[in-house]
């Protein structure tokens, strides 16, 4: 099987996409020259400048674009650069994206993806950092994915583009460079289901996006003291497969919930109150999080290095589960 | 009622009546809202357009059923116009099952697909880079329909409206930009929103063709709609159009109004849009009987509608949850 970079897996996956439906259109700001990280490099050749469209920096107007255009059956695909950039669109994407097809008591529908880049890596300072995912699943209305690998991200994305609703698709920029085999076989996977990653006894770990990889790492330490944890990818954070984490929890007894994004107001938060009541009679402890302390991100390496959680933060609240 | 290409010249009697009548069902029909609202019969607060009738008369008799429409939070009159039925609408703003959405949207989210209103919005310039959108939807496709939106002058106040200017005239899409300027954002006077004095001015940066009208008068919105949409349908280039309007009602239905003089607004009403059409009709030979019967009739039609309206059902508290998303998701909102 070919070897294959996340960047180059989700090209290839909107490339087969836009071959498969022609009403597919990308857009964003420099997407025909292959955007910021070189995601849509080459498809302007292959599906023509009427497809792949390059946008003014104007993140409000082209959301509202990709929006309007969805109601009227296209199905675009928007890249937002950054998410820290999705704030300059966040009228049309909570007032309008998210609410169009309620307001409308059902006529209409808004099959449009967002695609965007979020998280800390190589000193990209407190503008285009961010994790902001949790400002988005308190919107009734948008799908929120968040994959976790190259090969998540294909088939996640493949569902997303064929979704009549607007979906956020999170990419973690310190995923771009992994690579992973890419079954040629492999379809679109399915929306609202989370994935166990690792098996395991002890602890429940639930991580998303990046914090996978991460929650992987710690899982590996902690075996080594023979402590043994069930990894757990969300992959959507809308909708939230609650049920596969009751089902880990009622083996486990005790969980814990890993993210990137700031620990205040996040999933962890939505997460543990969820699971605090459906698994309540299974739970031996309190169900605890790790994230980002209550900080922007920095610049520096060393104090983004400092603010950032790892697999010795998880680890450590492992520890303190089972101890 | 379209009447697409002709000329104000060619319109004959019957169609300047046909005008005369949209106008007073606009008028009417808010003057219902306004009179259900006074008796706690409309939730939320409606915005009436009183006053700008003519702007949705004259621009919406050069629409075809397949064009899409999309307006702001005082919309009923661009509704009406587009051709969407006074029973749906009316039963959409009491919040009832029969109305156009089913009553998920009211008075500022009014949607009807079937006759191609995509759609009002409650935040101002909110809907403008939509019908960008839409229009840019027709382009791809080579489909010969075209995008209309209106905004009140409050809107150019907004990044959104001059981000979408660009983007229309960069993209050269069929968007006709109806500004109805009646001078007041919300309860300021435009002076003290804007330096700009004329709303037209903003389009001339990005290259886009635009005029400013008497919005009040009906034949003249009509004749520059028409020139404007047959441009916009031979070139795919969007067109801006301001129609300078007064707005008679208050910002919403129970507004006090104290930012504006009994003066001011008696001066204004002596620019009412149904008068001066009707003068327009007399000196056509038009009789007072003829013209009365109009109103008459409409008035008949109207109560009608918001009798039925007021007897349709409520609805069901248990659909609450539908139609959130398109997607049969598992949403467990409670565990």
């Amino acid at each position: 099987m070919m070897e294959l970079t996340f960047i180059e897996i989700i090209r290839r996956a909107l490339d087969e996409e836009m071959a498969r439906d022609n009403s597919i259109y990308l857009l964003g700001e420099d997407v025909a020259a292959g955007g910021a990280f070189g995601v849509t490099r080459g498809l302007v050749d292959k599906h023509g400048a009427r497809r792949v469209r390059n946008t003014p920096i104007s993140e409000a107007a082209i959301t509202g674009l990709a929006t309007g255009a969805a109601l009227c059956g296209l199905r675009p695909v928007l890249e937002i650069m950054f998410i820290d950039f999705a704030t300059l669109a966040m009228d049309c994407l909570v007032n309008q994206t998210a609410k169009y097809r309620y307001m409308a008591g059902g006529q209409l529908s808004v099959p449009m993806v967002v695609r965007t880049q979020a998280g800390a890596a190589g000193g990209a300072a407190a503008q285009h950092s961010q994790s902001l995912e949790s400002w988005f699943i308190h919107v009734p209305g948008l799908v929120v994915v968040a994959p976790s690998s190259p090969s998540e991200a294909y088939g996640l994305l493949k569902s997303a583009i064929r979704l009549d609703d607007p979906v956020l698709f999170i990419e973690h920029k310190r995923l771009y460079a992994m690579k992973e085999p890419l079954d040629e076989q492999a379809g679109s996977l399915p929306i609202g289901q989370a994935r166990v990653v690792r098996e395991g006894h002890d602890v429940t770990l639930v991580a998303y996006s990046a914090m996978v990889r991460t929650a992987l790492e710690a899982a590996d330490a902690l075996s080594r003291d023979g402590i043994s944890v069930e990894v757990i990818d969300l992959r959507s954070l809308v909708p939230l497969d609650i049920q596969t984490l009751v089902r880990s929890v009622a083996k486990t007894h005790r969980a814990v919930i890993a993210h990137e994004a700031v620990e205040t107001g996040g999933v962890g938060a939505e997460v543990a109150a969820r699971l605090g009541v459906a698994a309540f009679d299974e739970l031996d402890a309190p169900i605890t999080r790790v994230g980002c302390p209550f900080a922007p991100i920095p610049f520096a390496p060393e104090l983004e290095q400092a603010l950032l959680p790892g697999s010795r933060q998880i680890e450590q609240a492992v520890r303190e589960l089972v101890g | 009622m379209t009447l697409q290409g002709m000329s104000v010249k060619e319109l004959n009697k019957d169609m300047l009546l046909a005008f005369y009548e949209q106008l007073w069902r606009i008028r009417l029909f808010e003057g219902q809202v306004q009179r259900l609202a006074a008796r706690g019969e409309v939730p939320g607060f409606p915005h009436l357009s009183t006053g700008q009738e003519a702007v949705a008369v004259g621009v919406c008799a050069h629409l075809r059923e397949d064009d899409y429409l999309f307006s702001g939070h005082r919309a009923h009159g661009h509704v009406l116009a587009k051709g969407s039925d006074p029973y749906a609408v009316f039963a959409e703003i009491i919040g009832r099952q029969d109305g156009v959405c089913r009553g998920r949207g009211g008075s500022m989210h009014l949607v009807d697909v079937a006759h191609g209103v995509l759609g009002a919005t409650g935040v101002v310039a909110g809907n403008v880079s939509l019908a960008a959108g839409a229009a840019w939807a027709a382009q791809v496709r080579g489909e010969s329909r075209l995008a209309v939106v209106f905004f009140g002058d409050g809107a150019t106040g907004a990044g959104v409206f001059h981000e979408t200017l660009n983007l229309a005239s960069l993209w050269q899409l069929p968007l006709l930009l109806v500004c109805e300027n009646n001078g007041m954002a919300e309860f300021t006077s435009r002076e003290e929103h804007s330096n700009v004095a004329k709303v037209s001015a903003f389009a001339v940066p990005y290259d886009i063709p635009a005029q400013t009208i008497d919005g009040n008068d009906v034949l003249a919105v009509y004749e520059a709609a028409r020139e404007a949409i047959e441009a916009i349908r031979a070139s795919g280039a969007p067109r801006l159009l301001e129609c300078m309007t007064y707005r008679m009602a208050g910002h919403y239905v129970g507004d006090a109004q104290h930012y504006r003089s009994k003066e001011e607004l008696a001066a204004m009403k002596q620019k009412d849009p149904i008068d001066r059409l009707r003068r327009h009709l007399v000196k056509q030979g038009v009789s007072d009987n003829e013209l009365e019967a109009v109103a008459a009739r409409v008035k008949t039609e109207l109560d009608a509608v918001v009798d039925r309206a007021r007897r349709a059902p409520r609805p069901d508290p248990a659909t609450v949850l539908e139609d959130v998303y398109s997607t049969a998701f598992a949403m467990a909102q409670r565990a």
